[in-house]
């Protein structure tokens, strides 16, 4: 039988064997870490520290009033020692906590909810909101907000992301296998806030034993949640892909998941809510996959936020000498850094590393109008054509054909016989269409 | 005890990751934006799998007409690459050779030439095809025809007896023996209502161009272009389907006047083609609704050209017209957004 998916996308080779089989490490306590105030989407917030200053492991650094916004916590205990800008691996400069730490590692904790099954669902989600949980599959978004949808949306349907489409990355995989339980826990009390009993998790089926652990987990504790294995194809882990995959609905044009009564989380996401709850942790600490050809020995490690790459890298045997490029996140959507004294920060899935003989400098040729970038991208657009009226700065018609639809997931661009840099030239167009559209508004 | 080495080892300074890359192998890390990863797939690869995927055909143009028929494709082919190669220069571009469509363009070319066209003859149109069928367009990607059907066309109109006098194939065993002039299985339906059978025309055992006479050995090519994804199913299979459909109309109706769509199917250059000329990727459209507007409208211009033109074959023409609708048919079937709810 065929194993549900959703329609086009493509098949990239996974290389997740560098890391798959290897357990979660700890990554010792870094001895400085580079907190950004902005490491969600929506409001950045200010600082609440001064320099000089003594903070606890879990103590609030940096947070805003604002709704859509997120809390940033201290992931050491140490003494600030600047606020100022730092490199951020998004590539810009941005407003940092350095904090430098000294000795033991205290926690302050929040109050620690045990009976979170009769627990007021307002008090669930303000701990959400002020424990800094955002989406940690890498968007981001604050999850307080996610689990909060307006009145008049009705969910129906929670679905727990353990897809991990993006070749190399392994923490997802690593977490289900090894904090299945809290990973499950986190499941139900989000399920509970969103006040759904109906709940899957997808994996990809390019991780069996994932797969047997979450159901033999869901057997035990609420055999009401559906593990569901998925076809493996990229992008699988794209909220509106993965319920297509599920459940068949179409999440309409320019919408949201809950238009079609569903909410998406990752497990990662599902075990920062578990923390932060059960034990009172607000999101200071995340599994980066660090792997790739170019790292001596890949690992699955446990970091806290804010600590610079290097750090990691050297816990995983540093670069090997033909190392070319480094990039936050997979390969399909991430950002290639030149600078390993970036820190890694909330939606840091991966640091992947490659080596000479896999970055080739390719030739780009005209478009043949093969149609190959059509027959997979997954919101169904026409790749090639957006992006040559892109780069003709034709913005209304790239706007007509869809341009803003687009997920940048990067399907076009891997399956382009000609090498044309088609995400890159949508991207360009996306962001000059919505600065249009700002101005028409203002 | 430590070592004296593992002193050393222990007094030298923990070398930082980056020293590698920036100051002992002198290198910086690569910026670029992502994807980071790429199919091996690109344009030569892919023109010239369709170049190898006319072994068979090549090869029964050989056993049928001999040695003139591998000197005509050579011919064709140097011919094309050559103009390629003038016209960069002209243009004051790189050399496009390495892309492998001026090979498959001469190539294809000389695989609808009649065996005893001269091979000057050959030559000509094959500049044509490079020079007027792809390169004034602006080369590789931009051109509206399908050059070597457009070089066709004109030898079809500048030499109209030369490209319709068949010979009848001999083995290339017997290729010294004196030429027989026959028509094709399509002319002699049309002109004299004699019918040809499918074994013949499946192994090319018939008059006709170089490359069209074996069904057989096109479809096998062309199978593994399918399997291969490198060109797309929708366009064959709409455009057989459609002659099959039309002709068999027809023959059901009136099987005297009519040949029956099997023979539709395997006579003259369909095939070919099918599976080799509608689904030149830059001249057919991209969408998969276009592709089938393609195929069946490519489809109803030849069985109208068969059945009431005044020549026995179409399928040139036929693609020629369904090309130049290309650009539209993309404009007007635009595939619905994901989620998209359309009025």
């Amino acid at each position: 039988m065929r194993l549900p998916t959703f329609k086009k996308g493509i098949h990239p080779d996974d290389s997740k064997a560098f890391t798959n089989k290897k357990p979660i490490e700890y990554l010792p306590l870094p001895d400085e870490v580079f907190i950004p105030l902005q490491q969600h989407i929506g409001v950045v917030g200010e600082p609440v520290v001064e320099k000089d200053q003594e903070v606890k492991t879990g103590q609030v650094i940096g947070k805003s009033e604002k709704y859509v916004s997120s809390p940033i916590h201290a992931s050491v205990t140490g003494k600030v020692k600047a606020i100022d800008k730092f490199q951020h691996p998004l590539g810009m400069k941005v407003t940092m906590i350095h904090i430098e730490r000294s000795g033991d590692d205290v926690w302050e904790i929040l109050p620690i909810i045990k009976d979170w099954q009769n627990t007021p669902i307002d008090e669930l989600l303000n701990r959400i909101w002020h424990a800094g949980i955002v989406g940690l599959g890498g968007a981001a978004f604050p999850t307080h907000v996610k689990l909060a949808p307006p009145k008049e949306k009705k969910i129906n349907t929670f679905i727990l992301n353990g897809v991990e489409c993006e070749p190399y990355l392994t923490a997802d995989h690593r977490a289900m296998l090894e904090m299945g339980e809290k990973i499950l826990t986190g499941m139900s009390i989000i399920m509970r806030v969103l006040g759904t009993e109906n709940g899957y998790i997808g994996i990809e089926n390019n991780k069996p034993d994932a797969i047997t652990a979450m159901r033999e987990l869901t057997a035990k504790h609420n055999s009401a949640l559906k593990v569901v294995p998925l076809e493996v194809k990229y992008p699988q882990g794209a909220e509106k892909m993965l319920i297509e995959a599920i459940l068949k609905r179409k999440v309409p044009t320019g919408g949201l998941p809950m238009d079609v009564g569903t909410v998406v989380n990752n497990v990662g996401t599902a075990m920062a809510v578990a923390d932060a709850i059960l034990e009172g942790k607000p999101l200071t600490q995340r599994i980066v996959t660090v792997t790739g050809e170019g790292i001596k020995e890949p690992k699955n490690v446990m970091a806290r936020i804010g600590t610079p790459f290097k750090n990691l890298i050297e816990f995983c045997g540093g670069l090997e000498d033909d190392a070319v490029q480094l990039y936050m996140g997979g390969p399909m959507m991430g950002f290639a850094q030149y600078s390993l004294d970036v820190p890694i920060v909330k939606a840091t899935s991966g640091i992947v590393c490659s080596k000479d003989n896999s970055v080739t400098e390719m030739r780009t040729y005209p478009c043949i109008q093969c149609g190959s970038c059509v027959s997979v991208c997954p919101m169904n657009l026409l790749p090639t054509r957006i992006a040559s009226l892109a780069e003709m700065s034709k913005w209304a018609e790239a706007e007509d054909f869809g341009i803003m639809n687009c997920i940048e997931c990067g399907s076009c661009g891997y399956i382009c016989p000609s090498h044309i840099p088609l995400v890159q030239w949508i991207r360009v167009g996306k962001l000059r269409v919505s600065e249009l559209k700002r101005k028409q508004v203002a | 005890m430590e070592t004296s080495k593992e002193v050393q080892e222990k007094a030298k300074p923990k070398p930082d990751p980056r020293d590698k890359l920036f100051k002992s192998e002198g290198k910086p890390l690569l910026l670029s934006s992502s994807p980071h990863l790429y199919t091996r797939d690109s344009v030569p690869k892919i023109m010239w799998t369709v170049v190898i995927t006319l072994i068979p055909a090549v090869a029964m143009a050989f056993y049928y007409f001999g040695t003139p028929a591998i000197i005509m494709i050579v011919a064709c082919i140097i011919a094309a690459i050559i103009s390629e190669v003038i016209m960069n220069k002209i243009k004051g571009e790189s050399i496009t050779l390495g892309d492998g469509s001026a090979a498959i363009t001469g190539l294809l070319l000389a695989l609808t030439l009649p065996p005893s066209f001269p091979v000057s003859g050959g030559i000509l149109g094959s500049v044509f095809a490079i020079v007027f069928g792809k390169q004034v367009f602006g080369g590789l990607g931009y051109n509206i025809f399908n050059p070597a059907l457009l070089g066709r066309a004109f030898l079809q109109a500048s030499f109209p007896v030369a490209m319709t006098t068949w010979t009848y194939p001999q083995t290339a065993k017997y290729a010294a023996v004196d030429v027989v002039t026959t028509a094709t299985p399509l002319g002699l339906y049309k002109f004299e209502k004699i019918l040809t059978n499918i074994g013949d025309l499946l192994i090319g055992n018939i008059g006709g161009c170089l490359g069209e006479t074996s069904a057989l050995a096109v479809l096998l090519g062309g199978i593994f272009l399918l399997i291969k994804k490198y060109a797309d199913w929708r366009i064959p299979f709409s455009y057989l389907t459609t002659v099959f459909i039309i002709a068999g109309i027809f023959w059901l109706v009136d099987p005297a006047s009519y040949a029956d769509p099997l023979f539709h199917l395997f006579a003259g250059g369909l095939m070919l083609g099918a599976f080799y000329m509608a689904t030149d990727m830059v001249s057919s459209p991209i969408t998969p609704l276009g592709a089938w507007i393609f195929g069946s409208g490519a489809g109803v211009f030849l069985m109208v050209i068969r059945l009431f033109g005044g020549v026995p074959e179409g399928v040139m023409y036929s693609i020629l017209l369904m090309n130049a609708f290309t650009p539209i048919i993309n404009r007007y079937t635009r595939p619905r957004f994901f989620g998209e709810v359309r009025a």
